[in-house]
């Protein structure tokens, strides 16, 4: 099967979405442990998108955003992403660290380390998920983080992906939290996995 | 009226006088600013890639950095362009990540850079300013006017080069 996003059928975006589901399903249960909090979440979007249009798919290429960035390896290798808006980001730091939500975050080592261990627990309960599903082992990093602006960050996947083709595809799941809203969104290089899946 | 034209991701655009070219968020990608001082035609890619002999798919000639610039300066020399007189400004090449393992990967921003910098030379376009590097992301703007490259970042202020 080729590598090439651009012409995905409709059970094929359905078992990518499927897999979304099941992997945030999970994540969502282990951020709602961490939090001590109820966590809400949508039914993950697939999108292919062209290069054009990937940086503004959160809402701007300048905005500035919080990237976790694990590689990923095992059975298949690729990457896996966590975009946070910053203000998103900032009122996580504030619940782990029981302070008011409203309180400034100015990402001291101790906040972008607490920041860290939520993007490893919630790739690591994705991962899982899948690694489950597909019978594959799969084995995340440790992240690495960056703040920066949107289209810079997303750049680092979307190079990789450039590597085989002209699109990108795209697993964005929505997190909720009361009126907190947390935007994840799930990169993906995992091609092999849907190769291996069928 | 400014005349905006916006340049994306694995994307590159030539204009006439008078344009200002932007292309926002570059990390990894280098951004390729070309500009012609006397007929004021320019030319920004937004290059993700560093070779396109490295990649089976090569469809989109603006996702390779020596592709890239092939096409642009094609493209500015049916704007009439003059050849000779085409000077270059590199933007972009960041390591966003720093990752202890995988170097390859997070590499791809130097090499971006240094494909620039060869393709470039071989083509006896020469390079009068650089912003490149680092680990942070830029935005540029590209004036036809004077040539100059408007930087802008998160947290690392705003230059012209």
């Amino acid at each position: 099967m080729s590598v090439n996003f651009d012409n995905l059928d409709k059970i094929q975006i359905d078992v990518l979405r499927e897999m979304g589901n099941i992997g945030s399903g999970n994540a969502a249960t282990a951020l709602a442990k961490i939090l001590n909090k109820r966590v809400n979440m949508d039914v993950p979007q697939v999108r292919v998108l062209q290069f054009q249009e990937v940086s503004d798919i959160l809402g701007g290429a300048e905005i500035p955003v919080v990237g976790l960035l694990l590689s990923v390896t095992g059975d298949i290798s690729g990457s896996i992403m966590f975009i946070l808006e910053d203000k998103a980001a900032c009122v996580l730091i504030n619940i782990l660290m029981g302070k008011p939500l409203d309180e400034v975050v100015n990402f001291d080592e101790i906040q972008v380390s607490a920041l860290k261990e939520i993007g490893n627990i919630l790739a690591g309960s994705y991962l899982s998920a899948l690694s489950t599903l597909t019978n594959l082992i799969i084995l995340p990093s440790v992240p690495e983080l960056a703040i920066d602006m949107a289209g810079a960050i997303i750049s680092v996947p979307a190079i990789e992906f450039g590597k085989i083709g002209d699109s990108v595809l795209f697993i964005e799941t929505e997190f909720n939290e009361g009126s907190t809203k947390v935007v994840g969104n799930f990169f993906w290089f995992l091609i092999l996995i849907l190769m291996k899946y069928y | 009226m400014e005349n905006i034209i916006k340049v994306g991701m694995a994307d590159l655009k030539a204009s006439h006088h008078p344009a200002i070219l932007t292309t926002l968020g570059l990390g990894s990608c280098v951004g390729i600013a070309l500009f012609d001082r006397t007929t004021k035609v320019v030319g920004l890619a937004h290059a993700m890639l560093p070779d396109s002999t490295q990649v089976k798919n090569k469809t989109n000639a603006a996702k390779f950095v020596d592709t890239a610039i092939d096409l642009l300066v094609e493209e500015m020399l049916n704007l009439g362009a003059v050849k000779k007189k085409i000077v270059a400004k590199l933007a972009g090449g960041a390591q966003m990540f720093v990752f202890t393992q995988g170097a390859e990967l997070m590499r791809i921003g130097h090499r971006n850079v240094e494909a620039a910098r060869k393709k470039l030379e071989s083509l006896n376009i020469p390079i009068i300013s650089e912003d490149t590097g680092g680990n942070y992301g830029r935005t540029v703007e590209l004036d036809s006017d004077s040539g100059m490259l408007l930087i802008r970042t998160i947290g690392y202020g705003i230059k012209q080069i």
